[in-house]
C-alpha cells in the first residue's frame, strides 16, 4: 500500500513538475513582459536594465530554475494591476469559489440522486421519461446560456433572486462565507443551480442506469422474498449499491467544477477567483495568471492523488494493476 | 427509407446489401436520430448558405442602422426591413446574425475537429503500432491533460497565445487531440491481436501502408462515434470561450459573442439579443448529441444482436 501511495506521490509531483514548465515557457518564451511593462519611449539602456531587473538576461534554463525556487516559496510576483501580490489576491478568492463548487456538489446529489432514482424504478413511465429527456437536455444547454436566462426569468422578470455579487458574507470557522445567511442563500441560489446544472444531469443518468441493473440482481429478488417491504428494498438495498459509484464520481467532478466556475462567476459577477483570472488575461495581468494556474493545477493533482488513494482502498485489486502497467 | 429498402430487398433477394446500407438502415430505425440528423443537415445548409439566404449582411457595417438599435422581436425597422427576431445594440438583425454566428462558430469548430483528428489519430496508431518506449510518453502526456478540464487547459493556452481565429483554432485542436489519440490507440491495440495485421506483416508491407490502409480502417467506427461527440464540446467550449470574450475577434461574431453582447441588455429586459442565439446553439448541440448517441448504439459491436 505504502508503495503505491508512493509512486502515486511521484506522479503527481512529476506532473506539477510538467505544468510548472509549460507556464514557465508560456510565460518567458510566447510573451516578452518586458514589452508590456517598459514605457514606449525607453531607450535600448533602460530596456536593458529592465531585462536585467527580470533577469531575463541570464540563460533560460537558470531562469527556470530561479522560477521554480519562487514557486516553491509561493513567490510568484505582485499583480500589475491590483498592486497586491499574485498568491494573496488568489487565497482572498479561493473561499467564494470553494463555496459555490461545493454548493453545486450538494445540488447535483440532492437533486440527481432522487430524480435518477425515480426514473430508474419507473423507466418506462411518462415522467421516468422526461427525467432522462431533460437531463439530456442538461448536458446539451451551454452553462454561460442558461446563466444569461436565469438572470432575465428569476431576476428580471419574476424578481425573485438576485442577478449578482455574493451578498453578506460571515465568518465561518474564520472563512467568509454567504450560505448562513437568508440574503446570502438568495445570492448563491442562482450561480450554485447553474454551475450544477450540468453534474444533476450526470448523477441522474449514472443513478438512473444503477437502479435498472441493480434492480436484476438476486440480491433483490431474494429481499423481496424475504417479506420486506418495497420501501426498505429500495431506500437500504438498492441506494446503497447504485450510491457507491456515484458519489465518486461525483467527487472526482469537484475539480471540474472549480474550473467550470470561471464561467458562472463571470455571469454571476460572483467574486471569487474564476472571475479573477478571466479579468487578468484581458489585461495580461501575468503574476495573475501564473498564480492562478499554479494553485488550481496542484489542487486538481491532490484532488486525483486522494481519489485514487481511496480507490486503491475500496478496491485492493487497482494497486495491483497499476504496478502492473 | 428503410420501407422502400426492404422492398428493394424482396424483388433482389441474392444482392446483399452493402455494408454502408446496412448501417443507414440501422441508423433510421431510431427516429429521434433521424430527427437529430435532419435538423442537423438544415443547420449546416442555412451555415454554409447564410450570405444568400440572410435578409441582410450583419457584417456590414454599411447596412446597419443604428437607429433600428434593440428593437424587440417582429418590428419593423427605419428603412422598412422586418426584424423578425429583433435587432441587438447596433441595430444588426439577429436573425442575420444567427445565420453567419452559425456559419463562424461551425467554421471554426469543424476544421478545429478535423485537424485534431488526423493529429490524434496518427498519434494512437503510432502508439499502438509501435509500442515500447513512444506509446508509453504519449500515453503519460495524454492521461495528464485528459486529468485536467478542457476549459482550464484552453484558458491555459488562450492566456499565453492571445486571440484571434487562427489562435482559438490551436487551442480547440491541442484541447482535443488527445481524447482521439486515446480513442484510436484503444481500438488499434484489438486490432493488432487480429490475425489479418500478422498476415500484413507476413507478406512484408510497409509500415505506413499496414498503419493506413489495414489498421486505420478497422479503427474508424470508435473514432467517428467519439469525432461526433467531441464536435459538440467543441461547438460548446468555443461558444464559451467567447462569451468570455478570450475567442473570436468581435468582427466575425460567433453565437457565443452574440449571446455575450446581448448580456449587457439582459437587466433591462430586453431578452433577445441572448435568447436567440442560444437556441441556435442548443439545437445545434442537441441535435449532434442525438446523432452521437444512435450511431454508438449502431457502431458498437457488443450492442449489436
Amino acid at each position: 500500500m505504502s508503495a503505491f501511495i508512493l509512486r502515486r506521490l511521484m506522479q503527481a509531483g512529476v506532473a506539477i513538475l510538467i505544468v510548472t514548465l509549460i507556464v514557465f515557457f508560456g510565460v518567458s518564451v510566447i510573451g516578452n513582459p518586458v514589452d508590456i511593462l517598459v514605457s514606449p519611449d525607453c531607450n535600448q539602456a533602460c530596456h536593458a536594465q529592465a531585462v536585467a531587473a527580470l533577469g531575463l538576461d541570464k540563460p533560460l534554463f537558470q531562469q527556470y530554475l530561479i522560477f521554480l525556487w519562487n514557486v516553491l516559496h509561493g513567490r510568484l510576483g505582485t499583480s500589475y494591476v491590483l498592486g497586491a501580490t499574485a498568491v494573496d489576491l488568489i487565497v482572498q478568492r479561493l473561499p467564494a469559489t470553494l463555496e459555490l463548487a461545493f454548493s453545486a456538489m450538494a445540488l447535483s446529489i440532492s437533486i440527481g440522486i432522487p430524480l435518477g432514482l425515480w426514473a430508474g424504478l419507473r423507466p418506462d413511465a411518462m415522467i421516468g421519461k422526461s427525467i432522462m429527456a431533460g437531463s439530456i437536455l442538461g448536458f446539451s444547454l451551454p452553462t454561460f446560456w442558461v446563466g444569461t436566462m436565469f438572470i432575465i426569468l428569476f431576476s428580471v422578470e419574476l424578481g425573485w433572486l438576485p442577478p449578482t455579487g455574493r451578498g453578506p458574507t460571515v465568518p465561518f470557522f474564520g472563512i467568509p462565507v454567504s450560505f448562513l445567511t437568508l440574503e446570502g442563500l438568495s445570492h448563491l441560489a442562482l450561480p450554485a443551480l447553474n454551475l450544477a446544472l450540468f453534474n444533476i444531469s450526470l448523477v441522474i443518468r449514472l443513478t438512473q442506469a444503477g437502479v435498472r441493473e441493480v434492480l436484476l440482481m438476486d440480491y433483490i429478488k431474494f429481499a423481496y422474498a424475504k417479506g420486506l417491504t418495497g420501501r426498505r428494498v429500495i431506500l437500504v438495498h438498492v441506494l446503497k449499491n447504485v450510491l457507491i459509484p456515484v458519489v465518486t464520481v461525483t467527487g472526482l467532478e469537484l475539480g471540474n467544477l472549480i474550473a467550470f466556475a470561471v464561467v458562472t462567476e463571470t455571469i454571476f459577477a460572483w467574486p471569487g477567483m474564476g472571475k479573477l483570472i478571466i479579468d487578468s488575461i484581458q489585461v495580461l495581468d501575468r503574476p495573475v495568471i501564473v498564480a492562478y494556474l499554479m494553485i488550481t493545477v496542484t489542487m486538481f493533482v491532490i484532488i486525483n492523488l486522494i481519489v485514487d488513494i481511496v480507490y486503491s482502498l475500496l478496491d485492493p485489486r487497482i494497486r495491483y494493476q497499476r504496478s502492473a502497467g | 427509407m428503410s420501407a422502400a429498402a426492404a422492398k428493394s430487398a424482396d424483388v433482389t433477394p441474392p444482392l446483399a446489401p452493402s455494408a454502408l446500407f446496412r448501417f443507414a438502415q440501422e441508423f433510421a430505425e431510431s427516429k429521434i436520430a433521424l430527427a437529430g440528423l435532419v435538423v442537423l443537415s438544415i443547420v449546416v445548409l442555412i451555415a454554409i448558405f447564410a450570405p444568400f439566404i440572410s435578409p441582410t449582411n450583419p457584417n456590414d457595417l454599411l447596412q446597419l442602422t443604428i437607429l433600428d438599435n434593440r428593437l424587440p422581436p417582429g418590428t419593423t425597422g427605419s428603412r422598412g426591413v422586418h426584424y423578425l427576431l429583433g435587432t441587438d445594440g447596433q441595430g444588426r438583425d439577429m436573425l442575420s446574425a444567427i445565420f453567419y454566428g452559425l456559419r463562424t462558430s461551425l467554421t471554426v469548430s469543424i476544421s478545429s475537429g478535423l485537424i485534431a483528428v488526423a493529429i490524434g489519430t496518427m498519434i494512437g496508431l503510432i502508439a499502438a503500432y509501435f509500442g515500447g518506449r513512444v506509446e508509453t510518453l504519449v500515453m503519460r502526456v495524454v492521461d495528464i491533460q485528459l486529468s485536467f478540464p478542457t476549459i482550464l487547459i484552453a484558458l491555459l493556452l488562450l492566456a499565453f497565445l492571445g486571440q484571434g481565429v487562427g489562435k482559438i483554432i490551436v487551442a480547440l485542436i491541442i484541447v482535443q487531440w488527445a481524447y482521439y489519440a486515446r480513442t484510436v490507440r484503444a481500438a488499434a491495440l484489438v486490432e493488432m491481436q487480429k490475425e489479418y495485421i500478422e498476415a500484413a506483416q507476413g507478406l512484408q508491407l510497409g509500415h505506413l501502408r499496414i498503419l493506413l490502409r489495414h489498421l486505420l480502417p478497422n479503427c474508424l467506427p470508435p473514432l467517428i462515434v467519439v469525432a461526433t461527440i467531441q464536435s459538440a464540446h467543441a461547438i460548446a467550449l468555443e461558444a464559451t470561450l467567447s462569451f468570455l470574450g478570450l475567442g473570436l475577434p468581435p468582427t466575425e461574431p460567433s453565437l457565443g459573442l452574440l449571446i455575450a453582447n446581448g448580456f449587457v441588455f439582459i437587466l433591462s429586459g430586453r431578452y433577445w439579443i441572448s435568447f436567440f442565439p442560444g437556441i441556435a446553439l442548443l439545437i445545434t448541440i442537441v441535435s449532434i448529441n442525438l446523432l452521437g448517441d444512435q450511431l454508438r448504439n449502431v457502431l458498437n459491436p457488443r450492442l449489436q444482436k
